[in-house]
């Protein structure tokens, strides 16, 4: 052993060396398919939003990003997703609870799960769709309440601003709560319940001390989750309103298809930049609270 | 929470979803003169465009859902077999497209694929390669649960030591026994492609969600109609699904009772 050549260290070397690039050379179609099809596109957006035109370093953009017209569409778009990040939370757990109490292979359960994965993914423009149909200005609940002698519309609703956009996303926010709250309240076991009991709980002080508790990391993270959901959105929001309602992705999307004057090509990348901000801290927020939740759900 | 109270919750829900629903079925039955008839849907045969543009989404998604599987079940399988260090960083990578809304995802593939070939750039080509990534995060979910369920490296020990390849290993091994994780990475796969609006739209694409926008703006019935028949074929595609996995779990799960 002692005696042993430079030759052999070298090759000895070479061998670890191609050992191991063979032992992760299983990783490289995907570094290289997710490098080209995501990190590039990403990093092309995070440098546009610090040039100008002509490729020169700017910090305009990015100020410009957060000004006037387009500071106030990050503020309602916060606006819309919290909001509806609430309601659906609270409505969807609601929903959850009350479709876990049902029998466990029952047909209910299959159809609220199967209508969840649909309603919650498959959103967007059918559902834009839906509403005018049914809230739009000759939608069907607006006849009807009409011929009650109700006209929503001459009392101010509208369907294709803030108020109409948020009835909308709350529809698929809260199959969306469904699909991801449901498995943590799969994870209350029986026995704490009748533990509780036992020991002479009241069912509030059960909820108070015990489900809540364990409970309200998931449906804090699941919340985070549904905003960050809202606020991608655009979609829906285009095919509701045509872009009226001056919504973040709404307002990139024009920025890009050229309705407006072509030397604000990098603000669209800065508005972007901004939003995956945005997205990132709400997801390392929800990432924390996961780790959280999973101490207690397995 | 008592059963009558149960009931009523389940209803009101119900109602709140049902009725956009219904009122879509309304309004495309609507007529001239506050009338109803199936003419809307009789001449959706004849709309130009909707086949075009449903064949365009179509392939797409097939494309989609091949690729997605070639790329992922390999990779994850690989990382669940040899290098369990690495899971994190898949993952990591695999939830990305979380972080990145759909729009600003658009944004940079304009600049990147600028000047790629036309056969990339200005086909639906690209769409298939962004719709990957924008179903990885659910892919990649979907697969780790399903691996983690089955006792992997027995499996392939055993079929590595009677002569089989690592190709037999993963076609005739691993993907049957994950195959309603491969069917549900699938079937969401297809749905993510069929309602898809953002991308396709910003890159000129002429899809199926597309042209329902687009024929909302003069056919509002039309679209309306469209809409509808695509929503209830995905529900009663992931309705079946998730009847005929239930169904192998139970048969499972009394299996494992009796011996």
């Amino acid at each position: 052993m002692t005696a042993e050549t430079p030759t052999a260290v070298r090759v000895g070397m070479a061998r670890r060396a191609t050992a191991w690039v063979t032992a992760h050379l299983g990783l490289v179609p995907f570094l290289v398919y997710t490098g080209v099809f995501l990190g590039a596109p990403v990093v092309m957006v995070v440098l546009g939003a610090f040039q100008d035109n002509d490729g020169v370093f700017t910090t305009d953009n990015i100020t410009a990003a957060f000004k006037d017209q387009f500071g106030r569409s990050f503020a309602t778009s916060i606006e819309l997703s919290a909001l509806t990040a609430v309601l659906g939370a609270v409505l969807g757990a609601v929903l959850a609870q009350a479709v876990l109490a049902s029998k466990e292979d029952g047909i209910l359960r299959k159809v609220v799960s199967s209508a969840s994965g649909v309603l919650a993914n498959f959103g967007g423009v059918p559902l834009a769709f839906a509403f005018i149909a049914t809230l739009g200005s000759i939608g069907i609940v607006t006849k009807a309440l009409k011929g009650l002698g109700f006209d929503i519309y001459a009392s101010g609703f509208n369907l294709f601003n803030f108020t109409g956009i948020a009835i909308v996303y709350v529809y698929f926010q809260i199959p969306l709560m469904v699909i991801v709250f449901t498995p943590a309240l799969e994870g209350m076991r029986e026995q704490w319940r009748e533990a509780a009991a036992n020991l002479g709980a009241t069912k509030w002080q059960y909820w108070r001390h015990i489900a809540g508790p364990i409970l309200l990391p998931p449906f804090l993270a699941s919340m985070l989750l549904l905003f960050a959901n809202a606020f991608s959105a655009y979609a829906t929001a285009y095919a509701l309103t045509s872009g009226v309602v001056p919504l973040v992705p709404i307002q990139i999307g024009s920025l890009v298809s050229g309705n407006v004057v072509a030397d604000q090509q990098n603000l669209g990348k800065a508005l972007g930049l901004g939003m995956i901000v945005v997205v990132a801290l709400v997801m390392a927020f929800y990432n924390w609270m996961q780790r959280r939740a999973s101490r207690w759900l397995g | 929470m008592s059963k009558a109270f149960r009931w009523l919750i389940l209803s009101l829900f119900g109602l709140y979803f049902l009725v956009p629903l219904a009122a879509s079925v309304e309004f495309s039955l609507r007529d001239v003169n506050d009338t109803h008839s199936f003419n809307t849907w009789g001449k959706l045969l004849d709309e130009p465009g909707l086949f075009e543009t449903l064949g365009t989404s179509l392939w797409v998604a097939f494309g989609t859902v091949a690729l997605t599987l070639i790329l992922m079940v390999p990779t994850v399988s690989w990382v669940h077999l040899k290098h369990p260090k690495l899971r994190r960083l898949v993952e990591g990578v695999s939830l990305l497209p979380l972080v990145i809304p759909p729009i600003v995802l658009v944004n940079g593939v304009l600049v990147v694929f600028r000047d790629a070939p036309e056969v990339i750039s200005g086909t639906p080509v690209i769409l298939v390669f962004e719709y990957v990534v924008l179903a990885l995060p659910f892919t990649y979910r979907t697969l780790d649960a399903g691996l983690q369920a089955i006792a992997l490296p027995t499996l392939v020990e055993a079929a590595r030591s009677l002569g089989a390849s690592w190709t037999t290993v993963l076609l005739r091994v691993i993907i049957p026994n994950i195959r309603s994780a491969v069917f549900g990475a699938a079937f969401l796969n297809l749905a993510l492609v069929l309602g898809e609006y953002t991308l396709a739209s910003i890159l000129l694409m002429n899809t199926f969600p597309v042209w329902t926008v687009s024929t909302g703006q003069s056919e509002a019935g039309v679209s309306v109609a469209v809409s509808l028949l695509a929503l209830f074929v995905a529900f009663l595609l992931l309705f079946v699904l998730s009847v005929v996995t239930g169904r192998r779990k139970a048969t499972l799960g009394a299996t494992q009772g009796k011996s």
